[in-house]
């Protein structure tokens, strides 16, 4: 089925061929609409006034809350706080529970795959703490082997925090397995969903972890939105990440009461017209189904790697289809991933070139850069072949290969 | 052939490719010199230029470092092209070469560029732009 006809930018770029969702997804129409319809019938600060049209601005984001925790199979929608995205989720995590919870020579896990959202905010918690951070190494495939995360935990690991998928690689973690150890090890467990809520079906409870961080432009939701959701217990027991308006109980000259669930963690004027809008955009998604979404991606992703590794010289790194989100990381002989870029930006062929804000995992693949194309509900099998040409074409104006 | 194919055609020029492949003055400097490190994070290229001066004029000069096609080769170029000369006629080379990047017609056909006019190609790809500076700035800032 063909939805670019969803997309306004995509409709009117019909010689575009956007494989860069992995970075940020194109919008549909929908969610365009949603925000448009926010600030033109309900725009007002939540609550905040005692007059009618605060009322609705407040219901409103109330309504998106609502309907986006039940995206994501959370029944308590309080204990969904929105952010700016996943790296302010980790950062609040980072800040209030690390910050209360880690103690010298205490421990926090990571595996050499993350995003420098979920791997910048651990280390700098690690130095300022005077804890240890602790790396998982991965596997020759890119893949995270559980029981060589599992020997790293001691009874020092408080934290232990990983992608759901990586970015850079497409690699799908076993989430259960690693909420499972963590719990085992009265450890909490950090998953960071930025490449999993677009493209999987997630169910935070039967996920077992005890924070989800998520993004909502990489959903079809608008830039400057995302979420964390956390345990009930957790996020009450933790101290605010930010203050200021909204997130007070009591105010007084001396000290500070703070608001209940979420409010404690959203502190001054709420994103309500995205928050609407990222709620469209997990409606348009709930509407197509997620096991379909990962099924048109599976697709795709097992036709493009059948295509790209029949060229000569052309390396993919990662594991294989079944265990790889709709995301393929490349390299083609000495052709530089910009270059390559480059070139491919002009047959219309959007991707990647870089570290993908993982230098930890470039340093472990010993690359310095790979070329990445990610697809989504809006991509077909014309993507792949454009993407093929534009490689042969690639590979015409370099030449062969020197060494 | 479209515009755009035209315009990578034009920007992937053999003499950039054979300056990539087989770049010039790449390498660790002998003796006493200056080094200047120049990294674009948001792509990884990194050019390390090394320098040394004998009173006014750029005595010996060389590069490492990895990247793409288009920050090789404005390396290997420039090294070339500033070698001998004063710092006053580097500067002035430079200042034109800047021009030239971005995108000054006039300066795209400037003899006194040399082989450095291969790279004017790079001024239609603005995302590029930082790839064929960075070596420069490194000079520049070794100038100073």
């Amino acid at each position: 089925m063909n939805r670019r006809s969803d997309f306004p930018l995509l409709a009117m770029n019909p010689g575009l061929h956007y494989l860069d969702s992995a970075a940020t997804s194109q919008k549909p129409r929908a969610v365009l609409d949603a925000i448009v319809n926010f600030y033109e019938t309900s725009n007002a600060n939540p609550h905040r006034g005692a007059y009618d049209l605060s009322v609705k601005a407040t219901d409103a984001y109330h309504g998106a809350r609502d309907r986006i925790a039940r995206f994501f199979g959370v029944s308590d929608p309080a204990t969904l706080i929105f952010t700016r995205g996943t790296t302010e989720a980790i950062n609040l995590v980072a800040s209030s529970w690390g910050g209360a919870n880690v103690a010298e020579g205490d421990e926090i896990v990571v595996t050499g795959m993350e995003h420098h959202a979920n791997f910048v905010p651990w280390q700098q918690l690690a130095i300022a703490k005077r804890a240890r951070l602790r790396i998982c190494e991965l596997e020759p495939d890119g893949t995270v082997k559980v029981a060589r995360l599992a020997e790293l935990v001691t009874k020092r690991t408080r934290i232990i925090a990983f992608s759901h998928v990586s970015n850079a690689l497409g690699t799908i973690n076993p989430v259960r397995e690693i909420a499972a150890i963590a719990r085992g090890a009265g450890a909490i467990s950090v998953c960071d969903g930025a490449q999993s809520a677009p493209h999987l079906a997630v169910d935070f409870h039967d996920l077992g972890v005890d924070f989800y961080a998520f993004s909502g432009h990489k959903m079809l939701g608008p830039m400057g939105i995302g979420g964390l959701i956390g345990r009930r217990a957790l996020l009450e027991g933790m101290p605010p990440y930010q203050t200021g308006g909204d997130m007070i109980e009591f105010v007084k000259d001396a000290d500070t009461t703070w608001n209940v669930l979420p409010h404690k963690f959203e502190a001054g004027t709420p994103n309500a017209a995205n928050a609407v809008g990222l709620a469209a955009a997990v409606d348009y998604l709930a509407a197509i189904g997620m096991d379909e979404v990962r099924r048109h991606e599976l697709a795709l992703i097992e036709s493009a790697m059948t295509r790209l590794s029949a060229i000569d010289d052309l390396h993919i790194y990662g594991p294989g289809p079944a265990q790889r989100s709709g995301v393929v990381s490349f390299t083609l002989g000495d052709v530089h991933p910009h270059d390559l870029a480059t070139i491919l930006d002009g047959a219309g062929v959007c991707i990647r070139a870089g570290h993908h804000c993982a230098q930890p995992l470039m340093r472990r693949l010993n690359v310095p850069a790979t070329a990445r194309a990610s697809f989504y509900v809006y991509n077909d099998e014309s993507d792949i072949d454009a993407l093929v040409a534009g490689i042969m074409t690639a590979k015409a104006l370099f030449g062969p290969a020197h060494v | 052939m479209s515009e755009n194919a035209a315009n990578i055609q034009a920007m992937y020029q053999e003499l950039i490719l054979d300056h990539y492949r087989r770049p010039r003055n790449k390498g660790e400097l002998e003796g006493e010199h200056t080094t200047v490190a120049m990294k674009n994070p948001l792509c990884g290229d990194e050019v390390y230029l090394h320098l040394s001066l004998e009173g006014d004029r750029v005595n010996g000069i060389s590069f490492t470092g990895r990247g793409c096609s288009i920050s090789q080769a404005a390396a290997s170029m420039i090294t070339q092209a500033v070698k001998g000369k004063t710092s006053d006629e580097a500067e002035a080379l430079g200042a034109r070469y800047r021009e030239m990047i971005m995108g000054d017609k006039e300066a795209a056909t400037d003899k006194s560029l040399g082989q450095l006019r291969a790279l004017s190609g790079v001024s239609k790809f603005p995302a590029r732009v930082k790839c064929a500076l960075l070596a420069w700035n490194a000079l520049e800032e070794g100038l100073r």
